[in-house]
């Protein structure tokens, strides 16, 4: 047990390093993840990961594989594109999600020329995937400051966010705008969560450690406090066992986490106590009344 | 008499709200036309009309969340947080995990705001609204879980803890049976009574009869406005009905803009 669980971890500094960037993750991203499956916007936590990727590129291009420029470049492009497709939502005849999909396809493509522009297939291989066993001291304090911020904004947006949701034109009446502002800053967090997934995950899958143990806690919970709590909980499982699979096995972290978060996703599925599928077969006695 | 002053208040009475010529609409459609008339502090006031005679929007319009094309409409002696606003019932996300208590404690958003903890005077005036309106030992329930009935009970008990001066309903008991409905009455005349401006947009012509003393017959312009039982007369309601179906809509540039 020792050997499997806790060896990799004692031995080895790299081990310990992900774990921890893994775990500062996990806790500001899992929380996001309820708020976006909550406000019905799982895909666009998605499509926000595939924006960010040209501008990691043109970073890259740049400044090679440097923290300081890829990041200020994700960021940009998160934002511009989170900005851009509210616009186009706003003043076109196309829906949000329509013109979300329009901006990430064309990132996608634009960030992937970019790297093969100058990079080799590994450069490629590490914006795409990340590289959490090679997560350096400058990484390291991103990521805290990163969940930090994340937790404390949370904090701060989390009533006019839950009003927002349920029953906008409420909080519009007593407080005018600041749903907008809610959404505008939470959007921020969701780019600001994602750049910092993207070191560690990749682009592509730092959305994952966000949207599969919230979409598993929903299954469990039956409140949003327990819901939040739950989804944390996941996350930090996933990303450690995810860790000491990859470690064992031999097979890429990132994806390995991701696959981790997707199991616990499938148990829940099953067994979730407030929705999964075993509810429908057990077929509880109702009460009386 | 479209367009024209259908009502001012009388001698005596403080005025809460002033209409100028106040023309509403969206891109340049107007849904309600040069309306004119003030309500008096404390009025309980229906207003009825046909279905896109703009009763919803001029709702809106007076809760400040929609700019007027044209015209003055203008609040005196008080700000958008006096204003409490029941919009019709489909805009909610029922889905969402949250007790019946935590959204009535909403109403209390004034003092507690972003941070402000639900003390133990906000927890008590949210189980005494909650009682108000019927709902005891629902608290803990998930929104998702009410029924319709219980659900506008819950948000008429969220009106009660925002405490507010002015209530606006858009259609508050669209589809509710007659025990309900009777019990939300009554707490309405219960805020007329504590003096609280209360205006409701109603399709019920009998319960106006009966409940409003004041009413609004609007169809995109004001057909009359002011005592239920004058207004809601059989040749009012007839061009009322006659005017909304008579709209226009290639319409061109309104010649009336003053």
């Amino acid at each position: 047990m020792y050997d499997l669980f806790l060896a990799p971890f004692v031995e080895f500094d790299f081990m310990r390093r992900a774990l921890v960037g893994t775990l500062a993750l996990a806790l500001s991203g899992a929380p996001i993840g309820v708020f976006l499956i909550l406000r019905r916007m799982s895909l666009t936590g998605d499509a926000m990961a595939h924006a960010i990727l040209p501008g990691a590129a043109i970073g890259y291009l740049f400044a090679g594989l440097s923290l300081g420029a890829m990041t200020a470049g994700g960021l940009i492009a998160g934002f511009v594109v989170a900005l851009a497709s509210g616009a186009v939502a706003r003043f076109t005849a196309l829906r949000e999600d329509a013109s979300l999909a329009a901006f990430y396809l064309i990132s996608l493509a634009l960030g992937v020329t970019i790297v093969s522009l100058r990079g080799s297939n590994v450069d490629l291989l590490h914006v795409l995937f990340g590289s959490v066993l090679a997560l350096d001291d400058a990484t390291f304090v991103l990521l805290a400051i990163i969940a930090s911020l994340t937790l404390i904004g949370l904090a701060a947006l989390y009533r006019p966010l839950v009003m927002e949701t349920i029953d906008p034109s409420f909080l519009n009446s007593v407080r005018p705008h600041a749903g907008g502002v809610a959404q505008v800053l939470f959007l921020a967090l969701v780019v600001l969560n994602l750049v910092g997934g993207f070191h560690a995950l990749g682009t592509l899958l730092a959305v994952g450690l966000m949207m599969l143990p919230a979409a598993s806690a929903r299954l469990w919970a039956r409140d949003m406090t327990a819901m939040l709590g739950l989804s944390v909980l996941f996350a930090l499982l996933a990303s450690y066992l995810g860790l000491v699979a990859s470690y064992q096995t031999g097979v890429p972290t990132g994806p390995m986490i991701i696959l981790a978060a997707g199991a616990l996703y499938f148990i829940s599925l099953v067994f979730g106590r407030s929705s999964g599928l075993m509810r429908l077969w057990r077929r509880e006695q109702h009460l009386e009344g | 008499m479209g367009g024209g002053v259908c009502s001012f208040v009388g001698g005596g009475m403080s005025v809460a709200l002033q209409l100028n010529d106040v023309t509403l609409g969206y891109e340049r459609h107007p849904a309600v036309h040069h309306l004119t008339g003030s309500i008096a502090r404390g009025e309980l006031l229906a207003i009825c009309g046909p279905n896109g005679a703009g009763k919803s929007t001029l709702l809106k319009a007076l809760s400040g969340a929609l700019e007027p094309l044209g015209g003055q409409l203008a609040w005196q002696d008080c700000t958008a947080r006096d204003i409490a606003f029941l919009p019709q019932m489909v805009e909610i996300d029922r889905s969402f995990p949250i007790t019946v208590f935590d959204m009535v404690a909403m109403g209390d958003w004034q003092r507690s705001g972003l941070f402000g903890s639900i003390g133990r005077r906000a927890k008590q005036a949210t189980f005494d609204a909650i009682a108000r309106v019927g709902l005891t030992g629902l608290e803990d329930r998930l929104i998702g879980t009410l029924s319709g009935g219980q659900m506008q009970r819950m948000l008429f008990a969220r009106l009660v803890m925002q405490d507010a001066a002015i209530l606006l309903l858009d259609e508050p008991f669209t589809a509710l049976d007659a025990n309900t409905t009777e019990d939300l009455l009554d707490l309405i005349a219960q805020w007329h009574q504590q003096g609280r401006t209360v205006i409701a947009v109603l399709h019920d012509f009998d319960l106006v009869r009966q409940h409003f003393p004041r009413t609004l017959l609007l169809a995109r312009e004001c057909v009359a406005w002011g005592d239920t039982q004058e207004t809601l007369s059989a040749l009012n309601l007839a061009q009322a009905r006659h005017m909304v179906e008579a709209f226009d809509r290639d319409a061109m540039i309104c010649a009336r803009v003053a």
